[in-house]
């Protein structure tokens, strides 16, 4: 007998859909055997993991607040990834935007104004936009991997914005700690939901998702995105100009995440720190994947990934397990998708079949495809 | 003279585990496979490494450890992407994310510990000869392992029968798979040695180089490696070599710190990375020459019934 994976004439749609939940659940039973061998208890444990911290109001509002930035940097990441444009360096981005529109906020402070916030947001697209610009640039113009400088590129923004507030950016009152002064009222994104840190960047990530959707679904320039993904021969054949793709695929990643930079600048930190997100430009990714590149699909994998995040923390004050574990489960998360997606394309078949017969089938095999 | 000497023996110290890490994946890519999770191996690598050391007392055994737990990660990338025929790039991604995040776990409660690691060499006599001594004879043991390692590479891949095979693998696996070699074999053997290699150049940042565990302590030098592998033509000589430029820009942002240069410490740790950028790009520019160089089905999911 004998198990082999057999491929199918089309990929599964039910399963594209359906290998997220299987991944999903996976993890979760590797998260029992987990707390278990830590001597946690396994139910316990889960409930204050996933359940205790959207039990109030204010923890669904937590939720929502983190899920925004996933979703913001995970819509731009998936256009480019739509378009096979592997920008791994969103974190990066996401910090460039917090340092642009954290500037503006800081050089403008004592002049306020209700057009201070736009032009913070802008400030902060177009500096992830710069920062993205340039693994496009070096892709397209010197046919470098976009995967490995966006990500030095990363490093550099991180030591960049280091400098900013151990610098220049330094508060001058903030007892010699690195961050800069706080935030002007009119520099702070208004509150949502009264008691809660929930404020408007929800909805402006809720935007940028629904444009997201209208581009890659009902646009010129979308529909060549997705066919460069899918098929580059046929793309370059129809005219489609391949540096377009790449430069579209890095710029609107690097805008989605230079605006959740601003976000967090501008909404739960209020001012510059040395480290302006817990990783969310890498967890944008994993959203983007686990979200199947599909708007509506990012969406709620940015509510899991959310809720990893706070069940991490809570975790950590409940159980006193390292917030680390969320970074584990993440990881987890993705190796789980990644191996249920084989049965988009594959099914499993199983076959007894005589040892002889089989190995003749074999060998005709070898012989078709020398 | 004695100064001269001293800057060389930094520069190998520093450009090692991107030696280990970067032959490693000149191997995985020889066979054709793309592992971007290099990061995420030397991270578990190191950690692993870390804790035995720790625990048993005895670095050696630290480096075992890691070298396993390095290869432990990348079998799942094998199984992943060779058995169940997932993207590479997605693959090598979520190992580097896994890894970073279970190293951090794991590691977490050895973060201030203070082992004796693996120390360099003091042979009586031979490492105090002037100039030679410190040039040649009083680097850490596993810098040298380190040339031992290049000079196997180099052996296996260009002067042996398997070497040859591995390398047809790499070039077009169905050809290699007609003549009867088995492909996704090979290609486990090649991905399992890069993650031991990687592994290996955790453990030596974790029990040699430095000998402690910091949170996501190899600070990009695996994505580094990859990008070294690419720089040097997938040509294990160039691979030497470039680690021991990034070894020098390391060293030289410490260097500038020591001589009082007035430029900001963050801006310095800049450098390798700026440089990565700088190096790939100059590498990149001639296409030309990376189509010939680099192994025909690098990336490509393969299907031996396809």
């Amino acid at each position: 007998m004998r198990i082999r994976l057999e491929a199918r004439s089309e990929p599964s749609r039910l399963m594209s859909w359906v290998s997220p939940l299987l991944a999903a659940a996976a993890t979760l039973v590797v998260g029992f055997v987990l707390f278990s061998i830590l001597g946690k208890n396994p139910l316990e444990a889960f409930y204050v993991f996933f359940v205790k911290p959207v039990e109030s109001l204010y923890g669904v509002a937590e939720l929502l607040l983190k899920a925004s930035p996933l979703m913001l940097c995970a819509t731009g990441l998936a256009a480019g990834y739509r378009a096979n444009v592997w920008n791994i360096g969103a974190e990066g981005q996401l910090t460039l935007g917090a340092i642009c529109g954290g500037g503006v906020a800081l050089a403008l402070q004592d002049v306020g104004g209700v057009w201070l916030m736009p032009l913070m947001i802008l400030a902060g697209a177009a500096g992830g936009m710069a920062w993205a610009a340039i693994p496009a640039w070096l892709r397209t113009r010197f046919h470098a991997s976009e995967i490995l400088t966006s990500l030095m590129l990363v490093y550099v923004a991180t030591l960049g914005l280091s400098y900013l507030v151990h610098g220049p950016w330094r508060d001058p009152e903030g007892f010699n700690f690195p961050q800069s002064k706080i935030f002007g009222d009119a520099a702070l994104l208004p509150n949502l939901v009264p008691e809660t840190r929930l404020n408007v960047g929800l909805l402006i990530a809720l935007a940028v998702v629904a444009v997201g959707w209208l581009f890659m679904r009902r646009s010129l320039a979308g529909f060549q995105m997705r066919v460069a993904g899918l098929a580059p021969a046929a793309a370059n054949y129809a005219g489609i100009s391949s540096s377009r793709t790449v430069w579209l695929g890095m710029l609107i990643g690097g805008a989605t995440a230079g605006v959740a930079g601003v976000g967090e600048a501008a909404g739960p930190i209020g001012q510059l720190l040395p480290s302006m997100s817990p990783g969310y430009g890498f967890a944008a990714i994993i959203v983007a994947f686990v979200g199947r590149l599909h708007p509506l699909g990012v969406l709620l994998a940015s509510l899991l990934m959310s809720l990893l995040y706070l069940g991490g923390e809570a975790a950590q004050i409940a159980l006193s397990l390292p917030s680390a574990v969320t970074g584990l489960f993440q990881g987890t998360l993705l190796f789980f998708l990644l191996a249920a997606d084989v049965f988009i394309n594959f099914r499993l078949r199983v076959r007894r079949r005589p040892v002889r017969a089989h190995s003749t089938a074999q060998a005709l095999g070898a012989a078709r495809s020398a | 003279m004695e100064q001269v000497a001293a800057l060389v023996a930094l520069t190998l110290a520093a450009g090692t585990p991107l030696v280990f890490a970067a032959l490693g994946e000149l191997v995985t890519e020889k066979s054709g496979v793309l592992n971007l999770g290099v990061e995420g191996m030397m991270l578990v690598g190191a950690v692993f490494s870390f804790i035995v050391a720790a625990t048993t007392r005895q670095p050696w055994l630290g480096v075992a450890a890691g070298m396993l737990a390095g290869a432990a990660l990348s079998l799942v990338f094998a199984v992943l992407t060779l058995t169940l025929m997932a993207n590479q790039v997605a693959t090598g991604l979520a190992l580097s994310l896994f890894g970073v995040g279970l190293s951090a776990f794991v590691g977490l409660q050895y973060v201030s510990v203070v082992i004796e690691g693996i120390k360099p060499l003091a042979i009586p006599g031979w490492s105090d000869l002037p100039f030679f001594g410190r040039l040649i004879f009083a680097h850490n043991p596993l810098v040298y392992l380190s040339l031992v390692l290049y000079a196997l590479i180099e052996w296996f891949l260009f002067h042996t029968r398997a070497g040859l095979i591995l390398r047809a693998v790499g070039e077009s696996p169905a050809s290699a798979r007609a003549i009867g070699y088995p492909v996704i074999a090979i290609r486990y053997l090649a991905v399992l040695f890069g993650g031991a290699c990687a592994g290996l150049g955790g453990a030596y940042l974790a029990v040699a180089y430095t000998p402690l565990w910091t949170e996501g302590m190899t600070a990009g030098r695996g994505w580094i490696a990859l990008a070294l592998v690419v720089f040097a033509t997938w040509k294990p000589l160039r691979v030497l070599a470039g680690a021991y430029l990034f070894g020098a820009v390391t060293l030289a942002q410490f260097q500038a710190q020591a001589l009082g240069v007035a430029v900001p410490s963050q801006l310095l740790s800049m450098l390798p990375y700026l440089a990565t950028i700088l190096v790939l790009t100059i590498i990149s520019r001639d296409a030309t020459m990376i189509r010939l160089n680099a192994p025909a089905s690098l990336g490509q999911p393969y299907h031996p019934d396809a």
